[in-house]
């Protein structure tokens, strides 16, 4: 009996005469694949076509665009899960998140022999279901990724990732990749069997094809009968209770207890690895559904995903200007910033004027390139020939006339108003009329900064974050006249950089570094109040900051942190009340000569070794009092604070859109990503919650915890700063 | 109608180290405690069946430790087939638990006559070889923080400031009391030599004793818990205790008990057991507590289980003249002279574990059985023995001679 294939539109298929059934994975419009909603439908279908249809002989999966093959599942489906818990029972959602899972668990014990050939990247659901086929041959492009990154998004593969792939690669290996999220390469996976064979890109349908004809069983090795996991399994194998108890450790370790996917990924693996292949994707289903209901995976799926991958695709970017990519870059400064900026934008294949006042600063900020190039050649993520290629992008200079041609100028000389005003007079000499001028100042205002400018509609500010190479944000602010043109401009130029933008507006530190400082000022006042400098450094860090208050405060430099004091003293004067912030600057930095990390001496000492401890004298100067805050009040006056700042950032239009302001709070100065950003953690808490717990601690802890009068209307009104899903 | 549990003999076999070439390492778990309650039948002249139940402390239960063991041990030695058995394991205080279990047995007239015992063979039936969800299961050992029990010691001697040469000398100390007390012959009249199947004797002495150890010798070894604590687990004990910058790893195995093989029984009765065998008891058993205290720092139990065990006697720690702390760590007895306010001097007079040794599931009823013969030995009246357990507990047993 022979029936008909469904009708598909997102799965090109086709028979051959073996009766070999190709399915083309091709979501129309799209240049990426994922798995959406529809797709899944159709398989389904054709899952039970294969299963029934005796002509079909054995199926290959397969993808042809340039992308490769698939990039996972639909977030915006997972999303809608996690809705759908809003007004469904728990069994109805769970039904539904387990339908991929059972799928695919259909589709390896349908039969007939199933191999996939994956023609580029897989991950996530992309790679979940190649893992439910019987073979797997990845085309040999040492590029191509595979993996399962769910966790950095705060969710657990939820398609089988979590059994199929310590059943392939053992128990211990396979917890490396899962609660990394690391990619690997054919080759690794090959090595790891977790892919059979690596061939030529247009050899991979044939080979799999081949493998059918040539027997290929219809039965995976975890449902034959003396299947053992390789490398141990059970709780009975003493390597085994080893392995898991020491991977507990490093993900509380890593983890703090904030990403709740990493121990769920832990659990599935441990509690699943020792059931029934059925019962095991079930119980990883459950696991997921855990998470999707919890806010952590909403929180990073939103900000770290969603809203990211819109700001990098410039989704605020004026409209109706067409896009100009730089080509030519002029950088004033070769420091620290100039040099990290240089770096980048060689990178990026633009080329640059590196000019500094003497050639041989100049020439040091190039070698800031040649260092890190010498190092990725070593560690063989370059070659000699690319390396070389960046580096004749970067010309060192001292001459202003070698400006002539850039689209773009960054300034990035010392913070001094008047410094920056020559080089802004110079430069503008020389640049074409189109041309943009950016500042990369942390903290002086554009506007201000401007008025040295001939055409400050053309004059932006452009804020990197050091190490420029590592730091993934740049803030853009707005002055007074800035144009729309030059924030187009500015715009596609940190794209080409493949950076993520925020656009701010000006006023003293911008955003980030006026948020931002609120964190190290709440540590100082808590030391002043005689709270144990350890247990503030470790509840930021518990917290999910990427750095403690005081180390960070001694990365930026105590001596920085004394200038901005003194700029603020100037600029309110006597209106300037000096509190527990001053005496604890005064005391390191005026005192005692500590710098920071800068001479080996800040909040903490930095021996020879490496091991950093707190400067011991600390108490001596701050005395503990005799009554300790819990950890919970702790954590909550960093968080609390920053959050608060960032409201008021907002209320100010300093930064105009919630999925801005947290962005730059993770992406900038290392917020807890778990929160999603201090707007979502505000959403999370309520932000009736939020206003009370503000108020309790104004009254506590003084009026930098006072809630804006907006904040106040909002959480009467039941508002949140994102729309309720 | 409330009965009095005495204790009529006490008897342990000496410690053996806990390795393959440790000379009990050939003696198998069940005849170590077969040989054992061989000596308590045979010393006191029991009659076959005259007991209502042997209960037996064994930690790691399985393999050659499983399945009950002390039920097989029991009739292998011939105390006939009535009398039954039962396997209880509270970790370290598994031997003490025992004995507390038979007096609420006794106390509750609910039997006459019974062996409380412990055994364990390290050497053959590793520690943690039974598994644990406590620390396999990440849904277990993620919220609850599980650490191994030196990260726990070394966290103590963070947390409450016990310094490396702190901890080394109650080591020494321990060594030298062993040594004194053996010199003394006061442990000889309880000790059960261990024999072979031609009746040779393997082992009379405890074998782990390191006398002539020094601050010195000690200072030269290398804390053991750094790496186990970089790979993690230091993480997950200061996010319990956000207080504390680092750990301040100083336990070695020079300052932590001896992995040892060994066993140890004691003969539980009401007065009218003992008169019809014509025993004289040596001692009441007067009260006991067990503890629960957070399980990361772990081992803070024992003061806490002491002050409980001395409530209920009505007594204060000044009622008590012999102690005996379980030396499982330095850091550990330190703790609970600290939180006692009492003097290193009242504590393990005669040594502890540090020097002879921690066969885990037999030493809560070693320790009791050497309080009671320095009780007797030096007319005192009234002792206690404690000792900290896995997972945040403590027992604490008070005896008073009769």
């Amino acid at each position: 009996m022979t029936m008909t294939a469904p009708k598909t539109q997102n799965w090109r298929q086709d028979i051959d005469a073996d009766g070999l059934m190709t399915l083309i994975l091709d979501i129309p419009g799209k240049s990426m694949n994922v798995l959406n909603q529809q797709a899944l439908d159709e398989l389904d279908q054709i899952i039970q076509f294969i299963t029934t249809e005796q002509s079909v002989r054995g199926v290959v999966l397969t993808a042809e665009k340039e992308s490769g093959f698939a990039a996972g599942a639909d977030l915006n489906m997972l999303l809608t899960l996690g809705q759908l818990l809003k007004n469904s029972t728990m069994e109805d959602v769970f039904q539904h998140a387990f339908r991929m899972n059972k799928m695919f668990r259909t589709l390896e014990t349908c039969g007939k022999p199933v191999a996939c050939a994956l023609n580029g990247l897989t991950l996530g659901g992309g790679l979940e279901m190649a893992l439910a086929c019987h073979y797997r041959v990845v085309a040999d492009n040492p590029k191509i990724k595979l993996g399962l990154p769910e966790v950095q998004l705060g969710l657990l593969p939820g398609a089988g990732g979590t059994q199929r792939l310590p059943r392939i690669m053992g128990v211990q290996m396979a917890l490396t990749y899962l609660l990394q999220g690391r990619n690997m390469s054919p080759q690794e996976a090959l090595g790891f069997g977790v892919i059979h064979k690596i061939a030529p890109r247009e050899d991979i349908v044939r080979v799999a094809k081949a493998w059918i004809l040539d027997g290929g069983s219809p039965i995976q090795p975890w449902d034959q009968k003396k299947f053992k996991i390789p490398g141990g399994q059970g709780a009975f194998d003493p390597k085994i209770v080893q392995t898991f108890a020491g991977a507990t450790a490093m993900v509380s370790k890593e983890t703090k207890g904030n990403y709740p996917a990493a121990t769920d990924i832990l659990s599935c693996v441990y509690e699943g690895h020792q059931l029934p292949m059925d019962q095991a994707i079930a119980l990883e289903s459950k696991y997921f559904v855990k998470q999707i209901a919890g806010p952590v995976a909403q929180n990073m799926i939103r900000t770290l995903f969603v809203n990211k991958q819109k700001a990098d695709k410039l989704a605020h970017r004026p409209e109706k200007i067409p896009a100009t990519p730089c080509q030519k870059l002029g950088i004033l400064g070769a420091g620290m910033m100039g040099a990290g900026i240089a770096y980048v934008a060689a990178r990026a294949g633009i080329d640059c004027i590196l000019l500094d006042q003497t050639i041989e600063a100049a020439e040091k900020g190039k070698a800031y390139s040649v260092n890190l190039l010498d190092k990725a050649v070593a560690r063989k993520k370059t070659t000699t020939e690319k390396a070389d290629a960046l580096l004749a992008r970067i010309h060192p200079t001292t001459a202003y006339e070698d400006l002539e041609g850039c689209d773009l100028v960054i300034e990035a000389v010392f913070e001094d108003i008047d410094i920056k005003a020559n080089v802004t007079a110079r430069t503008e000499a020389v640049i074409s009329q189109n041309a943009i001028f950016a500042s990369n100042t942390s903290t002086l205002p554009i506007t201000g900064l401007a008025r040295a400018s001939q055409r400050p509609d053309q004059f932006i500010g452009l804020h990197f974050f050091s190490p420029v190479d590592k730091m993934p944000l740049v803030e853009i602010i707005m002055g007074k006249q800035t144009s729309p043109v030059a924030l187009a401009k500015a715009m596609d130029f940190v794209k080409q950089l493949r950076k993520t933008p925020i656009v701010v507006n000006d006023s003293r530190g911008f955003y980030t570094t006026r948020a931002f400082m609120t964190y190290p000022l709440e540590a100082f006042t808590m030391l002043a109040e005689g709270i144990n400098p350890a247990l503030i450094e470790n509840c930021g860090l518990y917290a999910g900051m990427a750095v403690g208050p005081f180390a960070v405060a001694d990365e930026v430099s105590l001596e920085l942190c004394h200038h901005i004091l003194e700029a603020t003293r100037k600029e309110l004067g006597e209106a300037y009340r000096p509190g527990p912030v001053d005496d604890v600057i005064n005391c390191l930095y005026v005192t005692h000569g500590r710098k920071g990390k800068k001479n080996n001496k800040g909040f903490y000492e930095y021996p020879a070794d490496g091991h950093k401890y707190l400067w011991p004298d600390l108490s001596q100067h701050f005395p503990l009092a005799d009554q300790q805050p819990t950890a919970d009040e702790v954590r909550k006056r960093l968080l609390y604070r920053q959050t608060l700042e960032v409201i008021r950032c907002l209320e100010e239009d300093v930064v105009t859109r919630p999925e801005d302001a947290d962005i730059g709070a993770i992406l900038g100065w290392g917020f807890a990503p778990w929160t999603g950003g201090p707007l979502s953690m505000a959403d999370n808490i309520g932000l009736d919650r939020f206003v009370a717990e503000c108020d309790r601690m104004t009254a506590l802890y003084g009026p930098a915890y006072s809630p804006t009068q907006r904040l106040r209307d909002m959480a009467k009104a039941g508002q949140t700063y994102y729309p309720t899903p | 109608m409330m009965a009095t549990a005495y204790i009529y003999d006490a008897l342990r076999s000496p410690r053996g180290r806990g390795k393959s070439d440790g000379a009990l390492h050939s003696v198998t778990p069940i005849d170590l405690l077969t040989q054992t309650f061989t000596a308590v039948k045979e010393r006191n002249h029991l009659l076959e069946d005259c007991l209502d139940d042997v209960i037996t402390g064994c930690v790691t239960g399985v393999g050659e430790q499983g399945g009950n063991m002390g039920r097989f041990a029991a009739l292998k030695a011939g105390l006939g087939q009535s009398v039954p058995g039962v396997h209880i394991n509270r970790f370290c205080a598994s031997g003490l638990v025992a004995v507390n279990y038979a007096a609420c047995r006794i106390i509750a007239d609910m039997a006459d006559l019974i062996i409380a015992a412990g055994v364990e063979s390290m050497s053959r039936v590793p520690m943690g070889y039974d598994g644990a969800a406590a620390f396999s299961d990440p849904a277990v050992a993620g919220p609850l923080g599980f650490v191994p029990q030196g990260i726990s010691a070394d966290l103590i001697a963070t947390k409450y400031g016990f310094t490396r040469e702190q901890c080394d000398a109650l080591a020494v100390e321990s060594q030298k009391r062993a040594k004194a007390a053996w010199d003394a012959g006061y442990f000889e009249k309880s000790i059960v030599p261990i024999k072979d199947p031609l009746n040779l004797t393997l082992l009379d002495h405890d074998e782990h004793m390191r006398p002539d150890v020094t601050l010195d010798s000690l200072s030269a070894l290398k804390p053991s818990f750094v790496e186990m604590g970089a790979l993690g687990f230091d993480s997950v004990a200061l996010q319990k205790y956000p207080d504390l910058e680092f750990i301040n790893h100083i336990h070695h195995p020079g300052n932590a008990s001896g992995i040892v093989d060994g066993a140890a029984a004691l003969l539980i009765g009401n007065r009218e057991s003992g008169d019809k065998l014509g025993l004289t008891p040596r001692a009441r058993i007067t009260s006991f507590a067990d503890h629960g205290s957070e399980p990361t720092i772990m081992l803070t139990g024992p003061a806490e289980a002491a002050k409980k065990a001395l409530a209920r006697a009505n007594m204060t720690k000044n009622d008590i003249d012999v102690w005996e702390v379980n030396e499982a760590f330095s850091s550990v007895v330190l703790r609970f002279l600290q939180e006692m306010d009492m003097d290193a001097s009242q504590v393990n007079v005669n040594g502890g574990a540090i020097a002879m040794g921690h066969p885990l599931g037999a030493t809560g009823a070693i320790i009791l059985g050497t309080a009671l013969d320095e009780m007797e030995r030096c007319g005192a009246s009234t002792a206690l023995a404690t000792l900290c357990v896995a997972g945040g507990m403590a027992t604490a047993t008070i005896i008073e001679r009769v």
